[in-house]
């Protein structure tokens, strides 16, 4: 098994399910609490009252209990100190000068929500996200909110699929109603907050908008306690203003995505690059069948252009690989224009390390020319080439 | 027979002045496809590769005569246009689209998988390498014709790249192709396994079905439930990509809950396994896993 690196492992108030390494079709962009705060607010709902700040001269009155909270693109904020109660403006200030030196997860905290703490009476869940399988949102409700959400049996969670072309109708509030068992009042606040969520959904090109916990609070206002959103990364060319959302990526990655390359760092010795993030996944399978330890996932897509090629074997090294195993499969892509781009990288600035390369399909036998002409391994299927790496490496 | 596409398929390109439209109207008459029409606006009256581009496809439909009528399109547009062009494949009576573009936002998809549920019409992709249908000398597609033999195979995928290598290993062992049907690599796509399973279980020249997943959504995992609730009795195989990749991060709680635990290889492993479907562990144990099984 090979795990990736860094903050990766840091879990926090973050919940891990599995996708594809990275999502292929966009990987979604997560938005800080401020900005997710912030879309919620501008779509209608209301939020508690506070401002996100950088430097803690900005603060000035502020009326009762605050909660102050780091800005960082990464869980596990509670665990590292980033989230910390004030009872007045002095305390608030110099927790916020603290937070603000802080570094959580590597990433600098920029800067801190100040945030009222609510007077919580009851916490409820919300949220609408994409449902892959029903190529559908699904709309989820839930009068037991909080961090336990996930172990609350399914029939207290309320879910129902918004057809795109139909929309949110009122029959399904009802019903939303019903399951929840509010008393009426409470229940049809909460039906209006879902229906502005789902507008807020669509409007904002969103993946996901989680409200948990949807605060009751002690006068009886719906407040949203916390939000996340995730916005689809395939809409920034209708919503410029998400462009430079900073994610939780390590610098390495985020230089690659820059120059529009699909990478990965992870745990291991072995840098992998491949073409299409299907075989690249299965290379590194192959390779830990052999004992190997993938170092990198990174996918070339589907260019033969040698300066592309070129940027990616240069990405490649700077995350000082071991090994460097290259599996390629020509199919629309000429096996022999990526194998040039790689002896023009390799001859002129070096690969830093062994390349062994697996190439095969349109041109191959030139490519495999080419390619032992820069003095790399060639092997002649994906398992041969993951053997060959994994014993260079000094594993298996 | 096949699945999809077969020698009665009369495509409609949409896109075809662009660079990839043109390379691949190239590729699919070459193979033997008939592709009939082309849609760029602004383009009419111009011809490429052959074929008469028209404005619309309302044009298109109303110029060619009834024998040469498209039936079928493919969208090579950019992901901003991309749900428009289907929509107005679909709205001008085409009952198959499959849907090249990457980087359609997902809200888009929805909508047009939506759409084509009420028009009844089969979507394949998007970000899909197409549909490819050997012995018919069908593709409506940017794969690699090269790599393909007809034969009695069916194969259903979600990679691009990671099917050439199987399909390719295929036909190095002497396993021709019925069809092959690439889904997709997006989150919300409209052909699904399960769909592709019925189709290649009606379809009489088919024996056997292969099937490369990975990691992420539980496509794989309703694709095993269903081969046991529709008794699907054509052996299947399958190979699932990133067994050893380290989990996604999501933010928020809502996918835990869809998902339940589903998505995982080892969740699709044991899901297919339970379903009577022989698991691969690397993509070249499929030509001999076939072999054994059917003597």
């Amino acid at each position: 098994m090979w795990n990736s690196v860094g903050n990766r492992q840091d879990r926090g108030d973050f919940i891990y399910i599995p996708s594809t390494i990275p999502p292929q079709g966009g990987s979604g962009l997560k938005l800080m609490e401020a900005r997710s705060r912030e879309l919620l607010s501008r779509n209608g709902i209301e939020v508690p009252e506070g401002k996100e700040i950088s430097q803690p001269e900005d603060l000035h009155d502020i009326a009762k209990d605050v909660v102050v909270k780091a800005q960082v693109p990464v869980g596990g904020r509670g665990k590292a100190g980033g989230i910390r109660f004030a009872k007045d403006l002095v305390e608030a200030r110099a927790l916020a000068a603290d937070i603000l030196k802080m570094e959580i997860g590597g990433f600098r905290v920029r800067s801190v929500l100040v945030v009222e703490k609510l007077d919580i009476a009851r916490e409820l869940y919300l949220s609408i996200t994409v449902d892959r399988e029903a190529g559908m949102p699904i709309l989820m409700a839930s009068a037991d909110g909080g961090m336990e959400i996930e172990s609350v049996r399914d029939e207290r969670i309320f879910r129902d699929h918004i057809n795109p072309l139909v929309g949110l109708q009122a029959y399904q509030l009802k019903n939303m109603q019903s399951v929840l068992g509010l008393e009426k009042a409470l229940g049809q606040k909460v039906a209006g907050t879902a229906a502005k969520l789902y507008d807020a959904f669509k409007k904002e090109d969103a993946e996901l908008l989680e409200i948990n916990p949807l605060v009751v609070t002690a006068s009886g206002a719906l407040v949203a306690g916390d939000a996340k959103a995730i916005i689809d990364d395939d809409s920034l060319f209708r919503h410029p203003e998400y462009k430079d959302t900073e994610q939780d990526v390590t610098p390495l990655e985020k230089e690659a995505r820059e120059k529009g390359i699909s990478f990965v760092q992870l745990d291991g010795d072995i840098g992998v690059i491949a073409n299409g993030a299907g075989l690249t996944m299965a290379t590194l399978d192959a390779l830990a069948l052999t004992g190997g330890r993938g170092g990198t996932f990174l996918d070339l897509g589907g260019t033969d252009d040698p300066e592309k090629v070129k940027e990616a074997f240069r990405i490649l090294k700077k995350a000082h690989p071991k090994v460097i195993l290259m599996n390629i499969f020509g199919g629309i892509t000429r096996c022999d224009t990526v194998a040039q781009g790689v002896h023009e990288v390799v001859k002129t600035e070096g690969a830093g390390a062994p390349v062994v390369a697996r190439i095969k399909g349109w041109y191959e036998e030139k490519a495999r020319e080419i390619l032992k002409d820069a003095g790399m391994v060639t092997a002649s299927t994906m398992e041969e080439a993951a053997r060959i790496a994994t014993k260079l490496a000094g594993g298996g | 027979m096949s699945i999809i596409v077969d020698r009665q398929t009369r495509v409609m390109v949409h896109g075809i002045t662009g660079h990839q439209g043109t390379q691949h109207t190239r590729a699919m008459n070459e193979y033997g496809t008939r592709v009939v029409a082309g849609v760029t606006p602004g383009k009419a009256g111009t011809t490429v590769e052959g074929v008469p581009v028209f404005n619309s496809v309302a044009d298109a439909i109303a110029r060619l005569p009834a024998e040469s009528r498209p039936n079928t399109s493919i969208i090579f547009v950019p992901a901003p246009y991309a749900k428009d062009s289907a929509y107005e494949a679909m709205a001008g009576g085409v009952r198959t689209v499959v849907i090249i573009t990457e980087h359609i936002p997902v809200q888009d998809a929805m909508q047009l998988m939506a759409f084509a549920d009420y028009k009844k019409a089969v979507v394949v992709g998007p970000n899909t390498p197409g549909v490819i249908s050997p012995g018919e000398k069908a593709k409506v597609g940017i794969m690699p014709a090269a790599v393909f033999r007809p034969g009695r195979i069916g194969v259903i995928s979600r990679s691009g790249t990671l099917t050439y290598e199987v399909v390719n290993s295929l036909s190095e062992a002497g396993i021709g192709q019925s069809s092959c049907i690439g889904l997709g690599g997006d989150p919300v796509v409209g052909t699904s396994f399960v769909e592709a399973l019925d189709m290649f279980s009606a379809d009489r020249e088919t024996d056997a079905i292969v099937m490369v997943g990975e990691i992420g959504g539980s496509a794989e995992e309703a694709a095993a439930e269903h081969i046991l609730s529709a008794h699907i009795s054509k052996p299947v195989f399958a190979y699932i990509a990133g067994r050893t990749a380290p989990p996604g991060k999501r933010m928020g709680h809502a996918g835990a809950i869809v998902m339940r635990g589903r998505g995982t290889a080892e969740s699709k492993v044991k899901a297919l396994s339970a379903a009577g479907v022989t698991v691969a562990r690397v993509p070249s144990e499929i030509p001999r896993l076939l072999k054994e099984t059917r003597m």
